[in-house]
């Protein structure tokens, strides 16, 4: 029934992270909309899976949520230098 | 039960929606990390826990996603400000307090 809607409104931030990831002047601000995109799209994944009907969606969520968490980590330690 | 669960996510897509537009319009990287980290995570965790409550069959699974982005979220953007802080990337011009100062520190930038 509303579901358009937040589908509309998640999609509109995704959209402004990545404006930010195309303007960032340095680096370190790319991988901060890198990180926001990949929190967002871990709880649109769950939220198409609902719309859709799907339970494999959430599976599909754990894994791109522990794998972006570690995407993350690594290229915050590549950036300082410790990797 | 399906009109809660419709609430409870769409507080959290709006939540969602701030978090990244805070990003997108706040001025300096730390700012853009801590609005990028608290909403995210607050709009991420009311998400999922609506799904779960409007089909109570996948609430163990939801809760499983929704712990385990409570526990890491907070770990990538610590480890991206600390990446910041050692690359040194500038802080506003208009930043009141930098505790960093008293061990090397920051340049300001001017306004």
């Amino acid at each position: 029934m509303s579901y358009p809607v937040f589908l509309a409104i998640i999609g509109a931030g995704i959209l402004l992270c990545l404006l930010r990831m195309l303007k960032g002047p340095t680096t370190v601000d790319r991988a901060v909309a890198v990180d926001t995109t990949a929190t967002i799209t871990t709880a649109l994944l769950v939220l198409l899976g609902f719309v859709f009907r799907r339970y494999v969606y959430l599976d599909v969520a754990l894994v791109y949520a522990v794998l972006t968490f570690i995407g993350s980590v690594a290229i915050a330690r590549y950036l300082e230098r410790g990797l | 039960m399906a009109v809660v669960g419709s609430i409870v996510t769409g507080v959290g897509s709006i939540f969602l929606f701030l978090g990244s537009l805070g990003v997108f319009r706040l001025p300096d990287v730390y700012n853009r990390l801590q609005a990028g980290t608290k909403c995210t995570t607050l709009g991420a965790f009311l998400t999922i826990i609506g799904v779960g409550i409007m089909q109570p069959g996948w609430l163990l699974k939801a809760l499983l996603i929704a712990f385990f982005i409570l526990l890491t979220n907070p770990i990538s953007s610590h480890a991206l400000g600390r990446a910041g802080r050692k690359s040194n990337v500038a802080l506003w011009g208009r930043s009141v307090v930098d505790k960093t100062q008293d061990f090397g520190g920051y340049r300001k930038e001017p306004e």
